[in-house]
């Protein structure tokens, strides 16, 4: 048995040469394509449900069976829709990818398009990521000009058009419907599934949405097999993923290991350790709306399913690290801060709740906590979960729900000492009482 | 006279066409962006002009302009210089930066452009480049680990009129050219 892959995502990102189409392809690059186009469309998807990849922009979902739903007797046009709105907190793979090897992500966009008879892709490009766009752009104008986009791709007779739409700054814009309602020129407010888009999705038609990293799994799948691809990883979580890993680590970066490779070995091999040889207090294991771990849990294996049996979820794989002179009461501000500001306003446990809870950390972080805050905290968070219509709401609950569970002393604390224990700012046991009228933090 | 001028209303037919027929409407933020190439910031008139192009009601194009942080509906400095204060940031010193970056710029707090129309500082959230933090733009092009001295000098060229290099490709003009490039009428180069 040959030797597990570790590193197939970024293989060439030492190689400068792969930015442009024809170093891409002096090493290997569309191979892929051409040999998915040499199957039929249903041997195609069937490869890839056998490889048993798993979507990467959060939900973990089969991407052969997403494919696999796609309806062809519609009458309507199918549409590919590239999801490179990469806004979690904490992830970052999918801009890398793009800045190093592009070709690589738009050669699976081109296999998805065969794959479901789609004849039109668009790529929603997040505004803040300009020069990654001019990137793209580039390229999708190369492989036009080499062929491999346009009316025969490759010569094969799949016609390919390729649009590059650049958002605005909003992180909802990444949840799939909002994206879609935002392509079509709307508010980017999400909308109710069923039905999928894979059923109805873009101007009212088939529509598969995948995001960039899972994208650019797929050409290695077809140029070196389905089992390859399933003898990496564990068996429900196979292949390499990129985990982007940030915060306070020695090296911050985006490394590619295989699916259950737990934190420890990431930081050892990886990442340098801890800032400083600090002790580790807690991490995302997938970004800021996947619930805290400590360092309890350095040696749960990061997968789908050994994550989400820790408490936790694999999301998007962005480890954001926070080390023990870090304040947890603040970083959980901070965090829900964002959903605040992101809430698209559809709802009110969603759009109130988040503001109501940013103020009542904000007052315990500035020393004017009270006991019945915690309780307060915790029933905020009961009343969000799973109220509201999407899963930015639930998103949000993540940080506050585990930064309670385990670090509750950490709040109690700050109560108790009317400050916070890390930046000593606060009016302290001895300090004024809270100003009239300030009824929460500033 | 309205926004655009006739050489942008030709961009702006163009720009339509990406979408399929019948869908134009898709086309609404990159017109947006073009109109605020020309405006500096969305103005009434721009937001009307949109309409007509698309069909739409001036009420229906500002709906979607008021969702966005990057269309901006309010006064603009020349440059955009956003600060990156999300958690991957603020662990490294993201909120110093964002601090420091007000006092060069003599912006009092809670406002957002300088007086003299130079300036707009802009909290950002995670902009996916924590690897980089803290991460700052500057009309959309990255700078990487800005400490606060840094930051002091990327204020300083601003206004001293120069355009500091980004980490990673060209750096736009000011905000309009940026949202000219956003709303895809420029060439890679
Ligand atoms: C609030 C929210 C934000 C999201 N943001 C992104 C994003 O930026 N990029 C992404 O690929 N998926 C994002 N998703 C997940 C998408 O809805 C969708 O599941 C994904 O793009 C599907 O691609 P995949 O099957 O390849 O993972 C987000 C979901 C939610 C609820
Ligand atoms: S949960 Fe929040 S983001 Fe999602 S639809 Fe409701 S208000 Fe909008
Ligand atoms: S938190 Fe600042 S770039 Fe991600």
């Amino acid at each position: 048995m040959s030797k597990p892959v570790t590193r197939v995502l970024t293989a060439n990102w030492d190689d400068q040469s792969v930015f442009g189409i024809d170093g891409y392809i002096a090493k290997g690059g569309y191979e892929g394509l051409r040999r998915a186009l040499s199957m039929t469309p249903a041997e195609l998807i069937d490869l890839v449900k056998v490889s048993g990849l798993r979507g990467r922009g959060g939900a973990g979902f089969p991407t052969g069976v997403k494919w696999s739903f796609v309806p062809q007797d519609t009458g309507k046009p199918t549409y590919v829709v590239a999801n490179f709105d990469e806004s979690e907190p904490g992830t970052f793979n999918n801009r890398e990818i793009v800045e190093r090897e592009p070709h690589r992500f738009l050669e699976g966009m081109a296999i998805a398009a065969y794959a479901v008879g789609s004849h039109k892709a668009f790529i929603y490009c997040r505004g803040e990521f300009l020069w990654p766009g001019q990137v793209l752009d580039a390229a999708i104008r190369e492989a036009y000009s080499k062929g491999v986009f346009g009316d025969s791709m490759l010569g094969g007779g799949h016609a390919l058009e390729v649009v590059l739409h650049r958002g605005a700054g909003s992180y909802i814009c990444g949840e799939e419907t909002a994206l879609l309602s935002s392509l079509e020129g709307y508010r980017g407010q999400p909308r109710l599934r069923p039905p999928f888009p894979a059923v109805e999705g873009l101007y009212e038609s088939p529509t598969v949405i995948n995001n960039v990293e899972t994208l650019a799994t797929v050409p290695s799948i077809l140029v070196n097999g389905a089992e390859w691809f399933a003898k990496t990883g564990t068996e429900k979580s196979p292949g390499t993923k990129i985990f982007s890993v940030s915060g306070k680590v020695e090296r911050p970066g985006n490394y590619e290991v295989p699916m259950g490779t737990p934190l420890r070995q990431l930081l050892e091999e990886h990442a340098g350790g801890v800032l400083g040889g600090r002790r580790l207090k807690a991490w995302t294991p997938g970004g800021s709306s996947t619930p805290m771990l400590t360092d309890e849990h350095l040696d749960v294996p990061l997968d789908f399913e050994s994550v989400a049996a820790a408490g936790s979820l694999l999301g998007t794989g962005a480890i954001i690290v926070i080390d023990e002179t870090d304040c947890i009461v603040e970083a959980t501000r901070r965090l829900v801060q964002f959903y605040a500001h992101e809430s698209c306003g559809k709802c009110t446990p969603c759009r109130e709740g988040t503001w109501w809870v940013s103020r009542v950390l904000s007052r315990i972080e500035l020393g004017h906590g009270r006991p019945e805050d915690l309780p307060l905290l915790d029933d905020l968070g009961r009343n969000i979960l799973f109220k509201a219509f999407c899963a930015l709401a639930d998103g949000a609950v993540s940080p506050i729900q585990s930064s309670l569970k385990f670090f509750r002393d950490e709040y109690v604390q700050h109560i108790e000492e009317r400050r916070c224990p890390f930046t000593g700012k606060g009016p302290g046991v001895h300090g004024a009482a809270e100003p009239e009228g300030v009824v929460v933090g500033a | 006279m309205g926004v655009l001028s006739p050489e942008l209303l030709e961009l702006a037919e163009a720009i339509k066409t990406r979408y399929p027929a019948g869908r134009e409407r898709s086309a609404v933020m990159p017109l947006l962006y073009l109109v605020q190439s020309v405006e500096g910031s969305l103005t009434r008139e721009g937001l009307r002009e949109v309409a007509g192009l698309l069909g739409l009601t001036t009420a229906e194009v500002e709906a979607v302009a008021t969702f966005y942080t990057m269309l901006r509906t309010r006064r603009t400095g020349t440059h955009v210089v956003s600060v990156c204060t999300n958690l991957s940031c603020a662990l490294r010193g993201a909120n110093e930066v964002f601090e420091v970056a007000h006092g060069a710029a003599g912006i009092a707090h809670g406002e957002e452009t300088s007086e003299d129309g130079l300036i707009t500082i802009h909290e950002e959230e995670c902009l996916g480049a924590c690897d980089a933090a803290p991460v700052v733009q500057i009309d959309f092009a990255n700078h990487d680990r800005v400490d606060p001295e840094r930051m002091r000098e990327l204020v300083a060229a601003l206004v001293a009129g120069e355009i500091p290099a980004p980490s990673r490709g060209t750096a736009p003009v000011d905000f309009r050219h940026a949202s000219r490039i956003l709303a895809g009428a420029e060439e890679p180069s």
